[in-house]
């Protein structure tokens, strides 16, 4: 089980969240404009990384803020935490 | 009474006190000390079980928790639990045991009595047996069943308690055997958080079953002056018969204590066994080697063991495992093995060395006690079949791969005690992430690079000196807890020098005994023998993997600790590549196995899952509500009155809603309070309609879609102020509801002024339905103005209710004029119980959720999660009225999608059957003919189904192919092996106007 630093509460179990998927997908400003292509590649596909992940969590049991970490999906090692609208860091 | 294995003297069991115990009914008699297994040796029984799929006869082969045959059935009733090993079981006054996998008895089975057994297992005998045709598996099944398989589960409940702790320490050591307490005990000098957990019921590890000294004294004085230091020191937890079975990311172990499962029954207030799961700044495995069987023929008789666990019967336990021993090795240890089984009385006939050339000091050492050694030969063979009568001796060629000179001579024994070398016990290590490394002159793996924060020493490092596993595991304590940010002042404790033994001699690596004819076994637990190995291979098998899994080795619940090097030696030699490049196989969590009562813990019975109950709750007890759980809620189902079945009961709730006046408990609706000077336009992208010109004091109906289309929840929301809204959910999405708009308020649109909170709890809710309505709510309620003029349809009001503030929303779930009167919680039963008497007038009548279902479903309302699962979008469900064209919404885009436009998918029907008192299922697939004989291929199927008094009949609604252009059309409801027809129809059955809510 991992441990997870939230920004605001500290060093938590890893139930105590809940991971939001990948990190980063914008959604798009007029999906009108979208060919059905476009539209599923964002609603359905993802990178599913070996290595540095960027994705999404959510301190549900706890202060209940989204923000974004940077985890290495091979070690499981927790490499950053960044806020929300925040660039992915270098790792 | 007598014990007549047991040794005059010695070991660390109390001769002063005899405890009785059973097994198979036979009682017998141990001490204090003992476990099961060591009393059985103790009293010369020597079968302890049938093997899993030969039902051969088999011993004891280990001492301590690597034991893959001596697994027993403990205790009996609700405390009975199978597969414990004898090993580990410590022997109390009073304990029973049974063997298992035999029938009709240990001694006379069946099953290995005919031979019945052997031609149905082959390696790979699952799918071999399942490849057949699948009509005669049950057949099948029932044989493999009876034949093969571990113990029986009790059937009555457990009585006792299991508990979870959840803990943190700045050092974790595994392990307390030498290695294992130093570690412990140079941390705990630092002032770390130290805690010290060994699977045994006493500390010392290795030193409780050999005789090895440290300084000159008897190595395990020096383990109890540690032991002692450390129950004193105050930041040390020390946890025998505790089990590390799972090493998980960052550092986090879990660990299994069996508080009492050394006791006939647990003392009061005593859990039976307590889960740990620790967070642990850095980790210590000290968690030794096992001694690998050797394999040559008949391996598996009784009276087959292994050298260490021999010396650990004589020396801990005081019991003499045979009369007469042979000892047969590839290494030094069987020879110290050998020593120790004379002194403790035991004849050795002989020491038989794989290696060309014997160990001369340790040679001298035997010669003194008169015990004959062989060089450069094997036991290839093994006489007795319920047990050891004599071993067959032969040369081994050069090479080690064939017998020369004849087939060698026979020596009379009635133990062999054989060693193959040592695995370090890298399970956990391995389950952390670390790499394993080969090593050739171990002839097995040790611990390579660490992912985690934990180190490895002792002879799970490969290292055997005693002196040097001390001072390795000092250095480890030390390291591991100045890296969790404690450091000792002061000098270090003293390291206590082992007397010296003789050095080493290299190991001769010989995975398979060539020679005998009889079976080899390489995993006795899971009865896999090298022969089923060399089969995988030749059937083209080539990861080690995919062989483990054909073959089962390794797959017991000892986890293969005594077989998986031994399998991978034969695979690679059957490959003819080394061992490494066969590589090894993943090792997963849990390392022993952990009780379903542990894992459980006290979530169990009512404290599985909370339960929510509404201020109403004791009312609806009171009065005999039948309750149906919703979510987490416990909801009233229905009222029966006295000698009413649930139909009779459900019909009448209907009927009252419908003719005059029925009332039920909506508090359970999640209600989400929605604030901010951007909430409308929240909405607005949240929900499939438009929010932004909704006035205060309205209400509206939204549906919310996921972005890949599909319908998510639903419910009322109303307009409370410019920026406040007040939302409500189904009943068991309110969470998921409230998750998703923090989702995307937070995530994806932060410039959104906008605040959500749950206040499902803050009101209670009671609805009340039917003609009557208005009427009772005037005679509550005087400062609301209630003419359908002033309080119309769809909006809501503040004010008085049975003298209670009140938000009164007058929206409808039932197709009939409506009043949702929410008031703050603590005020709901008293609102409940004056509209019970106020309305009793009009014969006010409670209804459960299921006159609410019937209600629904006859105006054609639809339930999140019966009407939809997940892949039905609005359009599917003829709903294109809430859908806005005009602006973007979650979900939109994929709406005309070219498969979620598609006229063809399965939409929402009304279905009439043509015999009006049939009630088809749910769930019921729908389909174009009348046979319904498979193969038949569905285009639908039934999502509500019901009987109305209203109708008169029964009626249902389903998801039906392209039904929204089926309206007439008929259609069959199979289910029981018939076909129901059932005319198609729009999904709305009485008042199709809807008049009678807006009244
Ligand atoms: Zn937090």
């Amino acid at each position: 089980m991992l441990l997870i630093d939230c920004p605001w509460c500290g060093p938590r179990d890893e139930v105590e969240f809940s991971c939001g998927g990948e990190a980063h997908i914008v959604r798009p400003p007029e999906p009108a404009n979208l060919s059905d292509a476009e539209w599923g590649d964002y609603v359905f596909m993802r990178q599913n990384r070996k290595g540095v992940h960027y994705e999404r969590w959510c301190h549900g049991h706890g202060c209940g803020r989204w923000f974004n970490v940077a985890r290495d999906t091979v070690s499981h090692q927790v490499l950053a935490v960044y806020a929300m609208g925040e660039a992915p860091p270098e790792v | 009474m007598a014990q007549p294995f047991r040794t005059a003297e010695g070991g660390r069991i109390d001769r002063s006190r005899s405890l009785a115990f059973t097994f198979d009914g036979r009682e017998m008699r141990g001490h204090p000390g003992d476990t099961l297994a060591s009393a059985l040796l103790a009293n010369g029984n020597r079968l302890v079980g049938r093997s899993f799929k030969y039902h051969r006869p088999r011993g004891l082969l280990a001492a301590g928790g690597e034991e893959p045959n001596g697994l027993v059935r403990l205790r009996r009733g609700g405390r009975a639990e199978p597969n414990v090993r004898a090993t580990l079981a410590e022997l109390y006054d009073g304990l029973t045991a049974e063997s298992q996998n035999r029938w009709p008895s240990l001694n006379f089975d069946l099953g290995a009595v005919t031979g019945l057994a052997t031609p149905l297992f082959p390696a790979g005998f699952y799918y071999k047996t399942f490849m057949w045709p699948p009509a005669w598996w049950p057949a099948y099944e029932g044989v493999i069943r009876r034949m093969a398989g571990l113990g029986r589960a009790p059937a009555a409940a457990d009585p006792d308690r299991y508990d979870h702790r959840h803990d943190h320490c700045d050092v974790l050591v595994v392990g307390g055997g030498p290695a294992g307490l130093a570690a412990a005990q140079w941390a705990a000098r630092t002032g770390a958080r130290v805690i010290l957990a060994d699977e045994g019921s006493e500390f010392g590890g290795s030193l409780l079953s050999g005789n090895e000294s440290l300084d000159g004294k008897p190595a395990m004085a020096w383990a109890e002056r540690i032991l002692a230091e450390l129950a004193a020191a105050g930041n040390v937890h020390l946890l025998p018969r505790t089990t590390v079975s799972g090493y998980y990311d960052h550092n986090y172990l879990g660990m299994l204590e069996r508080v009492a499962d050394h006791l006939a029954e647990p003392a009061d207030n005593q859990p039976r066994q307590r889960l740990w799961k620790v967070r642990a700044g850095q980790v210590v495995l000290a968690t030794g080697a096992l001694e690998r069987p050797l394999v040559f023929a008949d391996n598996d008789r009784p009276g087959v063991m292994l050298a260490s666990a021999a010396q650990s019967y004589v020396n801990r336990y005081g019991v003499r495992p045979g009369d007469r021993a042979v000892l047969v090795g590839n290494n030094d240890s069987a020879y110290p093995a050998a020593l120790d089984l004379a002194a403790a009385g035991v004849r050795v006939a002989a020491l038989v060395d794989l290696r060309p050339e014997a160990h001369l000091d340790w040679l001298a050492r035997l010669d003194e006690q008169g015990i004959e050694v062989m060089a450069g030969r094997a036991v290839t063979g093994v006489e007795g079949r319920d047990g050891v009568r004599g071993v067959r001796i032969a040369k081994l060629s050069d090479d080690g791969k064939g017998i020369v000179g004849g087939v060698g001579r026979e020596v009379e024994c009635d133990l062999l005690c054989m060693s193959g070398g040592w695995t370090p016990s890298l399970h956990l290590f391995s389950q952390s992430g670390g790499k394993l490394l080969w090593d050739e002159g171990l002839a097995s793996f040790r611990p390579g690079e660490a992912v985690q924060a934990v180190r490895v020493v002792g002879a799970a490092a490969g290292r055997f000196d005693l002196t040097a596993c001390l001072a390795a595991g000092a250095e480890a304590g030390n390291a591991a807890a100045n890296d969790s940010g404690h450091r000792r002042r002061g000098r270090g404790p003293r390291r206590p020098t082992a007397e010296e033994m003789p050095p080493p001699l290299a190991a001769r690596p010989m995975f398979l005994i060539p020679g005998g004819r009889g079976k080899r076994f390489v995993d006795f637990q899971e009865d896999v023998t090298a022969a089923d190995l060399q089969l995988a291979v030749r059937e083209g098998y080539r990861s080690v993997e995919h062989v483990k899994r054909y073959t089962t080795a390794g797959m017991g619940t000892d986890q293969g600790r005594t077989t998986n090097v031994n399998a991978l030696g034969v695979v690679a030699q059957e490959l003819d590549v080394s061992v490494p490049e066969v590589g090894h196989t993943t090792f997963r969590p849990p390392f022993s196995p952990v009780t379903f009562g542990a894992l459980a813990g006290r979530q169990v019975g009512e404290l599985l899952d909370p339960l929510r109950r509404t201020p109403m709750h004791g009312w609806h007890q009171a009065n005999g509500a039948v309750f149906e759980p919703v979510g987490q809620w416990l909801r009233p189902y229905y009222y029966p009155a006295p000698g009413e079945d649930m139909q009779a009961a459900v019909n009448r709730e209907v009927k009252a809603a419908r003719h005059s006046l029925a009332v039920m408990d909506a508090t359970t609706l999640g209600k989400i309070d929605i604030q901010g000077p951007d909430a409308a336009e929240f909405l607005n992208r949240v929900y499939t309609n438009g929010w932004k010109a909704l006035k205060v004091g309205s209400c509206r109906y939204g549906l919310m879609l996921g972005e890949e289309g599909m319908v998510m929840d639903d419910g009322v929301t109303a307009r409370l102020g410019e920026g406040h809204f007040h939302m409500t959910t189904t009943t068991g999405n309110a969470a998921s509801v409230l998750a998703w708009l923090e989702n995307w308020s937070q995530t994806e649109w932060p410039e959104l002024r906008v605040y959500c909170n749950s206040c499902t709890e803050h009101w209670a809710v009671v609805s009340i339905s039917g003609p009557n309505a208005r009427k009772l709510m005037a005679e509550l309620c005087d400062d609301v103005d209630l003419s359908p003029e002033a309080f119309p349809f769809m909006t809501w009001r503040q004010g008085t209710v049975a003298g209670l503030p009140a938000r009164i929303f007058r929206v409808s779930f039932t197709g009939e004029l409506s009043y949702e009167i929410n008031v703050p919680a603590g005020c709901g039963l008293n609102l409940w119980q004056t509209v019970l008497a106020a309305g009793e007038k009009y014969g006010i009548t409670p209804f459960g959720t299921e006159a609410m279902h019937v209600l629904r479903a006859e105006v054609g309302f639809i339930i999140v999660g019966q009407e939809t699962d997940g892949t039905v979008t609005p359009l599917d469900l003829g709903m294109d009225w809430i859908v806005s064209r005009k602006k973007d919404f979650l979900g939109k885009r994929s709406l005309s999608r070219s498969d979620t436009a598609r006229d063809d998918r399965p939409q929402l029907v009304g279905l009439l059957t043509e015999d009006p008192n049939l009630r088809v299922p749910e769930g019921a697939q729908l389909i174009p003919g009348s046979d319904p004989r498979p193969p038949v291929a569905s285009q639908g199927h039934v999502t509500s189904s019901y009987e109305s008094p209203n109708l008169g009949r029964t009626f249902a609604m389903g998801l039906l192919q392209g039904g929204g252009e089926r309206h007439g059309e008929v259609v069959h409801v199979a289910f029981d092996g018939r076909a129901a027809p059932a005319t198609v129809t729009a999904p709305r059955f009485f008042d199709p106007e809807g008049s009678r809510a807006r009244g």
